[in-house]
């Protein structure tokens, strides 16, 4: 028997083992040159990341599978690989500040970062059943590890285990699902599921709803919600900003891929189930912001919110839909990393502050940053012509064009009342009493802020990269 | 009488409930979560082989090992993150784990 000719071909997944070799080499350096070397893993972590990201890009455009059809590299993998790379090398290029305090030069924080990352980008190119649990739970292990990575301060370390907690349970619900589905449709891979699946049957059912409980809560979608805002407030603030950009992005992915490509049979089904979730989402994202007073608890219901309206594009069930959801990633990456730079900025001589309050005057003592600042908070809000109203726009859109007027209006409102606590610091930071001026803000984080503001303010001016991009993506799942 | 599939998958089902409610309804100890965790993937488990029997197909069991092995990773750090708060808060009952709220 010849061996050689069953090794699976390797290519698609480059991007992947490159991150995981990496990962290790850093793991020895920082091994052997202990936790003076936090620095050069960051920044060979942010190499690597980029260099995975090349490699993405590079790819060959049609559709390839790997490892018996486990692995599946197509546009719409490519897509959302890449913006969760930039998620993960941004975060860790925010952390450098972070890591440079004597006591937290831990060099394992960007290795787990990278880790992760090579999680989810296993997750979003998952093609059956148990490489979704794998990449899922590759991401996920690391993200606990990393909420607790302030292991001295007792605030991160109980962030740590409530994810924990909770991310296990949640882990638990998914593979429940995963095992009724496997009984009911007898495959494991997305494309024997959707076979298996026009037979329909109460296995089939309740597979799916666990399932699919399991995946919102890695989105963190209402009613599986409950662990962002203490994790949110919990965990360091770079970590936080990490939290709320690439895994919400790989999740997303994977929540589109297997609604889509698995379960095409029975649209009826998930899509109550995500109608469901998407309006919760929208109205306690909305409605449970507004009382308070952290703005990393804020940003907490904000990100719920926005990953309901992301969800409306998902619902509509269309390739349109789909192209919606990757379009409002894209702008919610960039919209939440240039947000938690300027909240990565709060810092005053005696250390870092986190309530809205403490941002009061910011237009008098930083004026540059409070333009910056509220014009993201008018791009969450989604007022145009900034580039947050054209991902809620075209959601709208698609669900207008699927017929779910109800979802649609129901968004514009939630959208309304959103709207109030934006602006809220808006106003605190233009019109109330300047409170102490924060120390000045580091220059990684001035560039982050810059280019994540160019990009919401000139989105307008040529959006066609994207929306082509994402619509070309989107067709490959149809 | 004989054991079919429906008993396995009864069994794996009653378990299924009681991690979930011994996650919930504990009040206690953070230990005991660990361990209704642990009895949550394994129904999952006993589901998977159930089906995997009863359909004639591996794949089933493959996946019942790869759950096995990524259970004693989360297990692993899941008592590590355990250890650093208890260093922290000197207790491990679940309603110690409240300082943060709303």
């Amino acid at each position: 028997m010849n061996t050689v000719a069953e090794l699976p071909a390797l290519y698609p997944a480059l991007p992947e083992i490159v991150l995981a070799v990496g990962a290790m080499v850093l793991i020895l350096m920082g091994a052997y040159r202990g936790n003076q070397s936090t620095g050069a893993v960051s920044g060979f972590a942010v190499m690597l990341l980029i260099a995975a990201g090349v490699l993405v890009a590079l790819m060959p455009a049609e559709t390839q599978t790997t490892f018996g059809g486990s692995f599946v590299l197509d546009p719409f993998a490519r897509f959302f690989k890449v913006l969760a790379l930039i998620g993960s090398a941004v975060a860790v290029v925010m952390s450098s500040e972070f890591l440079s305090s004597p006591d937290r030069q831990r060099f394992e924080y960007p290795v787990l970062i990278v880790l992760s990352t090579t999680g989810m980008l296993m997750l979003i190119s998952a093609g059956d059943l148990i490489a979704l649990y794998l990449g899922l739970e590759l991401m996920s292990l690391s993200l606990y590890v990393v909420a607790a990575i302030d292991r001295d301060q007792v605030k991160s370390t109980e962030a740590g285990l409530k994810y924990f907690v909770l991310g296990a349970l949640s882990s638990g619900m998914l593979l429940y699902g995963a095992s009724l589905v496997y009984g009911s449709t007898g495959s494991v891979t997305f494309a024997g599921i959707a076979q298996g699946a026009q037979a329909g049957g109460v296995g089939l059912t309740f597979g799916l709803v666990f399932l699919l409980a399991g995946l919102c809560f890695k989105i963190s979608a209402v009613p599986f919600h409950m662990w962002t805002p203490d994790v949110y407030e919990g965990a360091p603030t770079p970590i936080t900003a990490f939290f709320a950009a690439a895994p919400k992005v790989a999740a997303m992915a994977v929540f589109v891929r297997v609604a889509t490509t698995a379960f095409p049979t029975v649209v009826p089904q998930w899509q109550q189930i995500v109608v469901f979730v998407s309006i919760a989402s929208m109205a306690l994202g909305s409605f449970a912001a507004i009382g308070q007073t952290n703005i990393k608890r804020l940003m907490a219901y904000s990100s719920i919110g926005h990953m309901g309206f992301a969800l409306i594009g998902l619902a509509a069930g269309t390739a349109e839909g789909v192209q919606g959801v990757m379009i409002y990633m894209a702008i919610y990456v960039a919209m939440t990393l240039g947000t938690f730079a300027c909240i990565i900025a709060m810092k005053r001589e005696e250390g870092p502050v986190e309530n809205i309050s403490d941002l009061a005057g910011l237009a008098r003592t930083k004026p540059g940053v409070a333009f910056l600042l509220g014009m993201m908070m008018f791009s969450l809000a989604g007022i145009p012509p900034l580039a947050g109203f054209f991902a809620k726009f075209y959601v709208f859109l698609a669900a207008v064009n699927a017929g779910l007027y109800a979802l649609a209006v129901i968004g514009v409102v939630t959208s309304v009342v959103g709207a109030y606590y934006y602006l809220a610091i808006v106003k605190v930071m233009y019109f109330d009493e300047p409170a102490p001026a924060f120390s000045p803000m580091r220059g990684e984080l001035g560039v982050v802020l810059a280019v994540t503001g160019l990009f919401v303010l000139l989105f307008f001016v040529w959006p066609a990269p994207l929306v082509d991009a994402a619509g070309a993506a989107a067709k490959s799942l149809f | 009488m004989t054991i079919g599939l429906g008993h396995y998958l009864a069994v794996a089902a009653i378990l299924f409930t009681i991690g979930i409610f011994g996650i919930f309804l504990n009040r206690r100890n953070v230990i005991i979560i660990l361990m209704s965790v642990e009895l949550i993937l394994l129904a999952v488990n006993i589901n998977m082989v159930a089906f995997s029997t009863h359909l004639g197909d591996l794949v089933g069991q493959v996946f019942a090992l790869l759950i096995l092995t990524v259970a004693a990773a989360e297990a692993a750090i899941g008592l590590a993150i355990l250890v650093v708060f208890f260093r922290n808060r000197g207790s491990i009952a679940v309603e110690d784990i409240n300082l943060m709220k709303g």
